[in-house]
Formats: structure tokens, sequence, C-alpha cells
């Protein structure tokens, strides 16, 4: 009797058609991540193998990346469901068309420091375990966006995070043990903040599974405390993305680790922050995002304004990026700020904005990353991050000059590169959801953000090299010179392939933005209608 | 039971902010644990408390029979648990080794980082 009705069981609880190949794809890129994590783990006397087989591994998560983007823009959104279970028992992976764009430019820039690290890590640090980490914090971020399951969620951030403390503490120079000490401390306290949320979350609905929340939260009648639920997701949620008043932690920390590690942190941890907050609170929650998007407004509207003051007060190169990163978060946030309007407008103002706001999430992960990169390779050339040291890096290499320019432009939002696009919609947004103020502060910030990459540009790229101009005599000042721009190590070349690669990226982004908008959009849909990624996940079970 | 638990579980909250609160990393640190604990308690709370039997399954059958306590909660507990555990291994270890490099352990004074006379950056050339 039992046997009989363990088989029923299995045929209520469990799939019985096997899968086919490319059912499997979402699972593959965690799957590269820690097969090649652990194989560089274990080989890590042999420090010289480890770009070798490392470059081809980043190589082969971003072709897996894209070819999830590939077939979730042809197809549709994909589910994965571990162990056969049928949902909602199981853990689900669900990758829609937002997610995969996420894990494609995660994939991208991990590519890029990847090859740069190559360059630029010395050998002893790679014995410490440069690449094994760089897996496994990548293996966080891909399952962040990849997972469909909020507990599952959890635990991405978490092994993100454990692969981002390996990676800032390598080295452990004096100034990197402080950096680290409030990056764990602050980062640590934010993702328990999520784990108690989805405790009450769990609580509440008795499932874990994002599509069954969605559903049921859609269907729930007494809303009480989803309020607060909901506020505390935003806490951790904007804690993990440094937004203001919570954004101190990483001014203090990201200018400490190497530049490679500094691009990395930069590009993709604060933008898994922004990625869960969508997802959490525009596709699960959307009526308790829309009583909070006051409150997400104003703290869209202060982040931008401490990004851009911050950057303007800094005179190390490193770190004004870092306060360009929380002005980026910033804008970013102002999509999540929109008031939604009644159902079937699905050209409101929060489509335009969430459009623009995932669009300017993608270039800001591909552009902070090419920014500290650059800052890297201009460090090694005239040996200071400080804007008191730095110059001349117009006149002895100007294809890289012109590179950084291109960045510049990008950061600040200015045409025609992929920063002014997502701004536009910002803006339009936000003036058709009758928010001048915010849409103001959104161009204020890009006008502060422009000070300040002029600065950089004119005293570190224009300028002489201070050193030089005060040097006693000619001959002094053609040694110091010599020193530092004539020192063209076989590495220089290799650090500027990835700083091409992200460059490139923003000017084609810039230039045509009709293929990414279409994506953006298309995610955007997704996620403020989440049907999709219901069906996907339940495939029309009930 | 549960209100009992859900006091001590605010008491514990309270002590971790309280510590956590703290200029001092090893004071800290204690708040880690503590709300670490808490949080622990507060999902095992959340999975509903009960006096029924626990969620095991007689050798003979393939379903429970009577009603049982939800396992679930314990399964993200034990998660939870091993996570923080190996996060505060980690977070010692890097405690000590920066209060040994700094020489102290107040956070107030771990201005290596960002230096206080740093100044303006050049306003012109």
């Amino acid at each position: 009797m039992a046997t009989e009705d363990l088989s029923l069981l299995k045929a209520e609880a469990m799939t019985q058609s096997t899968l086919a190949a490319v059912d499997h794809l979402p699972v593959m890129p965690l799957l590269i991540c820690f097969v090649f994590g652990s194989v560089l783990l274990m080989l890590r006397r042999r420090v010289d193998l480890h770009p070798v087989l490392a470059i081809p591994g980043l190589a082969l998560l971003l072709a897996t990346d894209i070819a999830i983007l590939w077939q979730v823009w042809t197809n549709g959104t994909m589910t994965l469901m571990l162990g056969g279970w049928l949902p909602p028992f199981g853990i689900a992976f669900t990758i829609d068309m937002m997610g995969a764009l996420f894990l494609t430019a995660a994939g991208f820039v991990a590519l890029a420091c990847g090859i740069y690290a190559a360059a630029s890590v010395d050998p002893v640090e790679r014995r410490f375990g440069f690449y094994p980490f760089l897996f496994m914090m990548i293996g966080g971020v891909s399952g962040a966006f990849i997972t469909g399951d909020i507990f599952n969620l959890y635990v991405w951030f978490e092994v993100m995070l454990i692969g981002s403390f390996g990676l800032i503490v390598l080295g452990s120079r004096h100034e990197q043990l402080d950096g680290a000490t409030k990056y764990c401390f602050l980062n640590l306290v934010g993702t328990t903040f999520f784990l108690i949320a989805t405790g009450y979350l769990y609580g509440l609905f008795g499932t874990l599974n994002m599509a069954d929340i969605a559903r049921k939260a859609a269907a729930m009648e007494d809303t009480g405390p989803l309020l607060t639920l909901v506020s505390l997701y935003f806490v951790s949620f904007a804690m993990k993305a440094a937004a203001f008043p919570l954004n101190s932690w990483l001014p203090a920390s990201y200018h400490t680790p190497r530049f490679v590690t500094s691009a990395l942190f930069a590009g993709l941890l604060t933008k898994v922050g922004i990625y869960a907050a969508i997802r959490v609170m525009l596709m699960i929650f959307p009526p308790e995002r829309a009583e909070l998007s006051v409150v997400i407004a104003w703290v869209a509207a202060l982040t931008m304004l401490i990004g851009g003051l911050g950057a303007l007060a800094q005179s190390d190169f490193r770190r004004l990026l870092n306060y360009m990163v929380i002005a980026g978060i910033g804008t970013i946030l102002v999509g999540l700020a929109l008031p939604q309007l009644p159902a079937g407008t699905d050209t409101g103002p929060i489509a335009i904005g969430m459009s623009g706001a995932i669009y300017y999430a993608i270039h800001s992960i591909i552009v902070m990353t090419a920014l500290y990169l650059a800052a890297g390779v201009a460090a090694h050339l005239t040996g200071s991050s400080s804007l008191h040291e730095m110059g001349g890096l117009w006149r002895h290499n100007p294809l890289f000059a012109g590179l950084v320019l291109v960045l510049f432009f990008a950061v600040s939002g200015l045409p025609p590169f992929s920063g002014f696009w997502p701004k536009l919609f910002l803006v339009r947004a936000t003036m058709s959801a009758d928010m001048p103020w915010l849409a103001a502060m959104v161009l204020f910030s890009g006008f502060l953000l422009t000070i300040a990459s002029a600065r950089v540009f004119a005293l570190g790229f224009w300028r002489s090299l201070p050193a030089a101009v005060d040097a006693p005599n000619d001959d002094e000042r053609a040694r110091i010179v010599g020193e530092r721009f004539s020192a063209a190590g076989p590495e220089k070349a290799a650090s500027l392939i990835p700083l091409l690669m992200l460059t490139a990226f923003v000017v084609i982004a810039g230039v045509w933005p009709e293929w990414l908008l279409q994506m953006t959009a298309s995610a955007t849909a997704g996620v403020l209608d989440p049907s999709g990624y219901i069906d996907s996940v339940f495939g029309g079970r009930p | 039971m549960e209100l009992a638990l859900t006091f001590a579980t605010a008491v514990l909250y309270s002590i971790a902010f309280y510590l956590l609160m703290s200029k001092h990393i090893i004071r800290m640190l204690l708040g880690v644990v503590i709300l670490s604990n808490a949080v622990n308690l507060s999902i095992f709370i959340n999975g509903r408390l009960t006096t029924i039997a626990p969620p095991l399954i007689p050798s003979d059958l393939s379903v429970p029979v009577d009603p049982i306590s939800n396992p679930l909660p314990q399964a993200l507990v034990l998660t939870a648990i091993v996570i923080a555990f190996s996060f505060f291994a980690f977070l010692l270890v890097l405690s000590y080794r920066a209060y040994q490099d700094l020489n102290t352990d107040d956070t107030d004074e771990m201005r290596v980082a960002e230096p206080k006379e740093e100044g303006l950056p050049p306003l012109g050339y």
C-alpha cells in the first residue's frame, strides 16, 4: 500500500518528464563558476595556470549568459525546477528578461576584470586565490540573478558576500583591513535584515517561491503587515545598494583593495541590491511599493545629491569614483520611485521609468567597472591616483585618455554615450508623473558628475605631470617622464583590452540604443505584469 | 508560548542593536552573534509553535497520519546558522587581524582608509 501511495504522491509532487538539454541552461552559469572556482583552488600552487584557465572559463560563462539571454528573448521566461519537484515545493531557478540582462552584463564585466587581473594582479596575490574568489563571487552574483526562490536569493547574497570578503582583504594592507572591517560588518547586518524580512514573509505566506508569493500577495485581503515587510526589504536592499543614508560603508571601503577588485565590486555588488529591490518590491508587492514611492523618491534624490557632492569633494581618483557609484544608484532608484497608474495603462510613467532604470543599471555596471579599471591604469602610469600628483596622460597615452573621456561622458549622462538615453527616459517619466523636482535632481546630479569628471580630466590628463614640471632641468624632466610613461611592459596592452571591450559597449549602447531599449522595455513589462513569470514557474497549474 | 518567545526575541534584538551601535569592534562582534540568534528565533517562531508531533513519518507509511510540526523553518534556521557561524568566524579573524595591524579596536580611530587631513582637491593648475 505504501509503495502505491508513493508513486501517486510522486506524480503529484514531481515532474515525470525528462528535460531537454536547453532546459538545463539556467543552472549552467553556477556550474561553470563553481567548477572553475574549485579547480583553481586545487591548483593554488600553480599560479601560472590560473589566468590560462580562468579567462577561458569566464569566456565560457559569458557565452552561456548570452545563450540564456537569447533563449529568454526568443522563448520567454524559462524555469528549471531543481530536483524535479513541482512548484512550489522545490527551489525554482527562473530567469526572466530582467534577470538575463543583469546576468549577461555581470558575465561581461567578469570577463573584462579577469583579463585585466591577468595583467595587474601579481603572482603572490594570485596564490592567495584571486581567481577562485572571483569565480565564487560571480557564482553568487549569477545565482542571485537566476533564482526564483526568495530564501535562495538570500543564500546567493551570502555566497556573493563571502567571495567579496575574500577579495577585499587580498593583500592585507593596512587600509584594506580598515575598509574591509567596515564593509564586512555593515554588509552582514544588511543581509541579516534581508533574512529577518524573509522569515516574516514565510510566516505570512507559507511559501518562498517568488512566483507563488506574487500570486498570493495579489490575492491577499488583509495587507496590513505587508507594508512593514516591504519597508524592511527596502532597508536591507538599500543598504546593499549603498543608497543614502545607508551608504557610508561604500566610500569607506571601495578604494582600498586592488583596482580590479574595486572595479568588480563597483560594477556588480551594489547592482545586485538594486536588482533584488526591483524584483521584490516592484514584481511581488506592487501596491506596497507604490505606497512607499514618496520615501523611495526622497532616498533616490538624496543619494544622487550625496553622490554628486561627494565626488566633487574628493582629491583621489578612486575615492571620487566611489561617490559616482552612489550617484548612479540614486539614478536607478528614481525608476523605482515612480507612481503606478491604474492597471491596464502599460505606457504609464513607471513603464518608461523602469525601462530607463534597468538600462541605467546595465550602463552603470559596465561604465563603473571600466572607470575603476581606467583608474588602475592611470595610477600605474602616473604612479599615483591622487589628483595632486597625476598628470600628463593626454600627451603620453592619447588612446587611453580618449577611452577615459568617453567613459566620463557616459557616466555624466552626456550624449552620444550610454548614460544619456536612460537619463532621458527617467526625466521624461518623472515629468509625466508630475515630479519635476525629481527630474531636476537627476539633471543636477548629472551636472555635478560632469564637473567632477571634468576636474579629473583636466588635472589628471590635460595638465603636465606635476613632478616633471617641478623638475630642475630638462634632462631631469625627460628622465621622470620617460620612467613613468615609456616603461611599457607587456601588461600595458593586456590592461587596455578590457577597457576597449567595455568602452565599445558604452559607445554601441549610446549610438544604437534601440536593441537594448527593446530588451529593457520587455524586462520592465515582465516585472510590471508578472503573469509571464508565474506561468513559467507553474505552467498553468493551479 | 509564542508570546513568551516573541518577548525573548525582542530582548535579544535590542541587546544586539545596542551592542552593534558601540564603537568597539569586540562589542560589535558580540552584537552580530546575538543578532543572528535573534533572527533564527524569529524565523522559528514564524513557522508557528505547536506542541504536536515532530515531522517524522513512520517507516511503513509514505505520508504522516497525524498533524506534524512544520519542518521547513527548521531547515531555514539550519541554513542560517551555518551561514551566520561561518561569517562570524571570518569577522572574528578579520577583526583580530585589524586590531593587530591598526592597534585599535575603536572604529572612530580607524582612519587609515579615510585619512582626516586630506584637504581639498587641487582647485586649478
